[in-house]
């Protein structure tokens, strides 16, 4: 066992990982920051996506020595201290982006790094950008919606045709 | 003006603040003090025979607690199926056992051989590699028909065959179809796969069991749809553990989509290994572990024909299908292409004469159960695409050949020949919605675009109808289900005027908490901020059935209202006490009890107040306390029904498919939370539309699965996806349920994929593609081998 | 997984050094190795993680080639190399997906070689050198089939250098659950020749399809193109996609990448 330090959503915090440990693992298990979650082995769900210095990763494809001294976001510091929702997470709620709950972190985050990058992303551009996160509920219709209303632009009841 | 509150309002879902905060509360977040790791050896290869497990050097690893195979389960009963399907010779389907651990035999990729426990899960797996297990492989037992054939080999020694049942419905009508089809005027006949898929709720399965020695009670945390299902299962037919000292949790789960249904042996394995071990035990599915071990769903293979007479008025339909159960049969499994596929036959039309025959068949592959639709989609997508195939013979248009065989409005309720009655609909305004929304008047000059661009647009219409609110009870008894099907509600008042409601049902992210308490807050007239909706877990909620068959308000919400009327009545007893009037007389109107024509009141909240502070009460007439529970069997089940209209471009090139546009009208009944209903339509397309796209569970000859992962098995991405069209306006309210509501969670994936297909062979053919069909998935190099042989 | 050993080496040689050990691997960003490890299909005692050794992250341009350290992420080739080389930054935007392109490295990549990988087609279409801790290898020396390279156990891909092309463009035909390409082209036009090299089809791996090169460097116009058939017989079948679908998407993606590079 290796002792490991990170900044997690702007708070030092260490834990004991070995070799093996995945970020995920270390950040649910030792940590029990248990809003980032794991929905394959295979790299391809994206419910475990965190930002890692400020890039979006999936924690279950990264060890956590890897994340040793780095700064790390999670779910469940997006919020504000008293609780009040960021507006990316408001318009996941305004615009019932998510049902069952599970994708969603990943979803929120994969979704803050693509507005971080592109502030006003087109309907294609985020369709393209979510490629490595799977949803199994939403039909992603109103992940979609979400990320234009967040992004401030006007948000269509239907597709453009 | 839109309501912002009770039925028919939108308001945002309360169950999101903690989705996505972070601090939602899965099975996989559950850790107890102590707790322990399984680790399932699973078969590696689809079937055979065991020779020896050796373990004694696994269990001298470190950290090993034991190794479990399936002599440690000698006491215990196998996993139950739960529906009995009778055969056309009045003979009861074949019923292997499934044991907990395999017994002697491996019968599927995945099956479970033995289990490992210890301090870690990683120790567990290191354990797992050093368990020998001896096994000779026998031949696999995959297609179907080959199955069913003389001298093949058998998946159970001890049944006769690998015919579970052959199923004949309505079998009085067997000859006279056979007589009709034979002198119809035209008759169009369609082989077709609906292919095997997997359900993939986002979470994986989780169990972890727990054993409390003081009190001998269990605890299961389990991801799944109806936790009272799983104890009454369970503890009766697998582990013999009474009720009373049964637990079962189904806290926040995170998707179902029918395969977390069914009782599965992993929640069976650590409810006993706790107890043996006296230590919580914990397993969690990895994703490559559900694609071998999560009920699969669909996998059908038919040929259906459609006689028509001389005026294309339908005279009969007959359909043979065979129906892959898998290895064993799950909970559910032989329902599903029987009663909830062969009643759904008749479709939106006037059929006189409909005889379905299904062979259900045992294969060496993971059991097949309900996945979202369930036996309907089937129904559905062979009707759909043969109707479609008859229009183009007939030189029809797909629609018209519909509408003229429509069941009309004036002849509701109707009986159909397969033994259900549709209570409501309106199918020509539904189609009349859809044709509107999707604009197909404006198509051909759509296609002249894209064919200006090189590429072949083609459009696809499909009208579906499924029964849902799966129900009643005495009706799927005399049909061979071995459970009852109704839901049941405890409405509980506390003294201050909130509400507690707790549920049979259960949300695993269809938003109970929200739209329930809508219904509540709309009958009694308090704020649904004062309202809790409570459920996943027997030792609160009373009983239930689950969330399953887009029931849940159907089913769940009329026990809901049932139990908010009696709450309501006799808080008007106790109102009429408080202002000394006939109780006849009181009105409950936005939360207070008023005297009909005159000023007099109360509060909700001095109501209810008086029902635990007794002071002035009439104690002689009623008991003290506002607590009422109800438990709700439908008369029938509801009727959805809607119109789908896919529009797609196709890649001449490389086949590539480009979904343009998908429009649904459904009629749903009354709609309680638009939003919510928008949400689910919206989730059951991209489903829909997964199937008939990409969607593809395929094993080799040696029962290998081919498609065990997310590297293979190809999920909908966002991109895959079009912006959806989605309109509940036509309405025809289900008529035997309080709420008037129909469900709404399986349209989507009902009747999407023959219209996503349809719209695939209309876009070959206008490009002169003589092309009748191609089998789901419809993927790329499907359309180009189509196209170019 | 297995457990194993963490290393952190900060230069090249550390790196060489730890790799001599028994059992050693290098770890790029992990993006392939880490799910195979899950799997338990690949059993290092120690990882030799690469991701802070100096020097090998990074991207430079001159003299008409553009040079990628070899621990340099996917998402920086695809935004730092669009002036520089537009059709090698638009390759490493497509590859997984943008999570993945911030922990992938074009090392990695290339070590690990796997038939249907992006960055593979660049280097060979292209004619880069990659250079590793001990020597140069040309592109067209170092592909050596599925999962093969010419690397030694203990070489690292320290960076790649990459002669820009007049004219170029990547084709991927997604294999639509993993990601991969099903079959993806890259073509590059030089002074001197066209290069053709395909991706994902094959069974021996990335490859050179010589007669679309001889075709396009008499013309490059995808016309040129229209006659030739490439064969289907060594060419991968899985349930995406049959032999004869990859060769017939050959064809279609390298005609496309020729009308892409214009």
């Amino acid at each position: 066992m290796t002792k490991v330090t990170m900044t997690i959503n702007g708070k030092p915090r260490s834990g004991e990982a070995e070799g093996r440990t995945l970020l995920a693992s270390f950040l649910r298990e030792e940590l029990g920051l248990t809003g980032t979650h794991v929905g394959c082995d295979t790299s391809q769900c994206g419910a475990c996506v965190v930002h890692v210095d400020g890039k979006a990763v999936k924690s279950c494809t990264m060890f956590a020595l890897e994340a040793d001294g780095a700064q790390v976001d999670t779910i469940e510091g997006q919020a504000d201290a008293d609780g009040t929702l960021n507006s990316l997470q408001q318009a996941f709620q305004d615009y019932h982006g998510l049902q069952c709950g599970f994708c969603t972190p990943g979803m929120v985050m994969s979704a803050a790094a693509l507005l971080k990058d592109n502030p006003k992303p087109s309907e294609a551009e985020i369709r393209h950008y979510l490629e490595g996160n799977i949803c199994r509920c939403t039909g992603y219709h109103n992940i979609v919606r979400a990320i234009l209303a967040a992004s401030g632009q006007d948000v269509p009841a239907v597709a453009a045709e | 003006m839109p309501k912002d509150s009770g039925i028919g309002a939108s308001p945002k879902r309360r169950e999101d603040i903690r989705f996505l905060t972070g601090t939602g509360n899965y099975t996989d977040d559950i850790n107890i003090n102590g707790q322990t790791y399984a680790w399932f050896i699973r078969s590696d290869v689809a079937h055979g025979t065991i020779n020896s497990i050796d373990a004694s050097a696994a269990e001298a690893m470190e950290g090993v607690l034991k190794v479990f195979t399936s002599a440690d389960f000698a006491e215990a009963g196998g996993i139950p199926c739960g529906w009995e399907v009778t055969d056309r010779h009045g003979q009861p389907m074949q019923e292997p056992k499934h044991p907990i651990l395999a017994e002697g035999k491996v019968r599927h990729v995945g099956d479970p051989i033995a289990v490992v426990v210890a301090e870690t899960l990683e120790q567990a797996r290191d354990a797992a590699e050093a368990v020998e297990i001896d096994i000779d492989e026998l031949e696999a037992v995959i297609d179907m028909k080959a199955a069913v054939a003389e001298g093949a080999t058998k998946v159970h020694d001890d049944l006769t065959s690998n015919l579970c049942y052959d199923w004949g419905f309505v079998e009085e009508n067997r000859e006279a179809v056979d007589e009709a089809i034979k002198s119809a005027a035209h008759v169009t006949t369609l082989e077709l796969v609906n292919n095997r898929v997997v359900a993939n709720p986002m979470e994986p399965r989780v169990a972890v069991g727990d054993y409390n020695r003081a009190g001998d009670e269990h605890t299961l945390y389990t991801t799944s749809q109806n936790p009272h299902v799983i104890r009454l299962l369970m503890g009766a037919f697998v582990l013999s553990i009474p009720e009373h000292k049964l637990r079962v949790v189904a806290p926040d789960v995170g998707g179902g989509f029918g395969a977390k249904i069914y009782h599965y042996a992993e929640e069976a394995f650590v409810t006993y290994a706790a107890k043996v071990l006296n230590r919580p035990v914990k397993w969690t599915s990895s994703r490559s572990e559900a694609f071998i071990s999560d009920a699969h769903g669909r996998d059908h293979v038919t040929k259906i024909e459609l006689a028509m007479d001389e005026n294309h008025k339908f005279t009969a339909v007959r359909t043979d299908t065979y129906a892959n159960m898998g290895a064993y049969l799950s909970t559910f499994a032989p329902s599903v292409p029987t009663w909830l596929h062969g009643t759904l036959m008749a479709g939106n039309y006037i059929t006189p004469l409909i005889y379905v025959n299904v062979k259900a068949v045992f294969t060496n592959t993971v059991p097949v159960d309900a996945y979202r639709g369930a036996g309907r989609p089937e129904a559905t997508f062979q009707l759909e695409r043969v109707i479609d195939k008859a229009a183009r013979e007939l030189g029809m248009d797909p629609v018209e050949l519909r509408r003229k065989n429509f069941i009309q409005p004036d002849q509701f309720p109707y009986d159909t020949p397969v033994a259900v009655t549709y209570d409501t609909g309106n199918y020509d305004a539904t189609m009349d919605k859809a044709l509107e929304v999707a604009d197909y008047a404006g198509f051909e000059a759509r296609r002249a675009e894209s064919e200006a661009r090189g590429k072949l647009r083609g459009i696809g219409v499909a009208h579906y109808i499924e029964a849902c609110g799966i129900a009643p009870s005495n009706l799927v008894g005399q049909l061979g289900a071995r459970a009852g099907l109704y839901e049941s509600a405890t409405v509980r008042v506390n003294a201050t005027g909130s509400i507690s409601v707790f549920t049979g049902s259960h949300s695993h992210g269809q938003g109970h908490e929200t739209t329930f308490a809508q219904v509540v807050s709309e009958m009694i007239g308090v704020d649904a901020s004062q309202i809790d909706i409570v459920h996943g877990d027997t030792s609160k909620v009373p009983m239930g059935m689950g969330t399953y068959g887009s029931r849940s308000i159907a089913v769940g919400g009329s026990a809901m209202v049932r139990a908010t009327e009696k709450i309501i009545n006799k808080a008007k007893k106790i109102a009429a006490h408080l202002m000394e009037a006939s109780e006849a007389d009181i009105e409950l109107k936005d939360g207070a009890f008023s005297v009909a024509g005159t000023d007099k009141s109360v509060a909700w909240g001095d109501v209810t107040l008086a029902a635990y502070v007794p002071h002035n009460y009439p104690l002689e007439d009623i008991e003290p306390g506002l607590e009422e529970s109800a438990f709700y069997d439908p008369a029938n089940f509801t009727y959805p029904s809607g119109a789908y209209i896919c529009e797609l471009e196709v890649d001449p090139e490389t086949g590539v498919i480009d979904m343009l546009n998908f429009t649904a009208a459904d009629d749903f009944g009354n709609v309680i939370n638009p939003m919510i209903v928008e949400g689910q339509v919206h989730g059951g397309l991209a489903q829909g539309i997964g199937q008939a796209l990409m969607e593809a569970c395929i094993y080799d000859e040696n029962g290998q699965l081919l498609s065990g992962s997310f590297m293979d098995y190809t999920m909908p991405r966002a991109d895959d996806m079009p912006m959806m069209n989605v309109d509940h306006s036509c309405q025809t309210p289900c008529t035997h349920n309080p709420l008037g509501v129909k469900g709404c969670g399986e349209a989507g994936a009902i009747g999407s994929p023959p219209a996503v297909v349809n719209a695939v062979i209309d876009a070959l053919h206008r490009a002169g593609h003589k092309v009748e069909h191609i089998d789901m998935p419809v993927s790329p190099a499907r359309v180009w081998k189509a196209m170019h042989g | 997984m297995y457990n194993f050993e963490f290393v952190k080496p900060s230069t090249v040689e550390e790196a060489a050094a730890a790799l001599q050990g028994e059992g050693a691997q290098a770890l790029g960003g992990g993006q392939t190795l880490l799910p195979t490890m899950k799997q338990r299909l690949a059993s290092p005692e120690t990882l030799v993680s690469l991701t802070g050794v100096e020097g090998m992250v990074g991207i430079s341009a001159g003299d008409g080639t553009v040079t990628v350290g070899g621990a340099t992420t996917h998402a920086q080739v695809a935004s730092e190399a669009a002036s520089a080389y537009p059709a090698l930054a638009a390759l490493a935007g497509q590859i997984g997906d943008p999570a993945v392109r911030n922990r992938g490295t074009i090392g990695g990549s290339l070590a690990n070689n796997d038939p249907a990988a992006c960055y593979p087609s660049a280097a060979l279409g292209s004619g880069a050198s990659i250079s590793t801790n001990k020597r140069n290898i040309a592109a067209d020396d170092y592909f050596q089939g599925m999962f093969e390279t010419a690397l030694d156990e203990d070489e690292i891909v320290t960076s790649v250098s990459f002669p820009v092309p007049e004219a170029a463009s990547y084709q991927k035909f997604l294999q639509p659950a993993s990601r991969f390409a099903l079959t993806g082209v890259f073509v590059a036009k030089f002074p001197g020749g066209v290069r053709v090299a395909v991706t994902g089809a094959s069974n021996n791996g990335v490859f050179r399809w010589t007669e679309a090169e001889e075709a396009l460097s008499k013309e490059f116009r995808a016309d040129a193109l229209m006659d030739l058939r490439i064969n289907h017989l060594n060419m991968i079948s899985d349930l995406h996609g049959s032999q004869e679908y990859r060769a017939h998407l050959v064809g279609v993606m390298t005609r496309r990448a020729v009308d892409a590079a214009g």
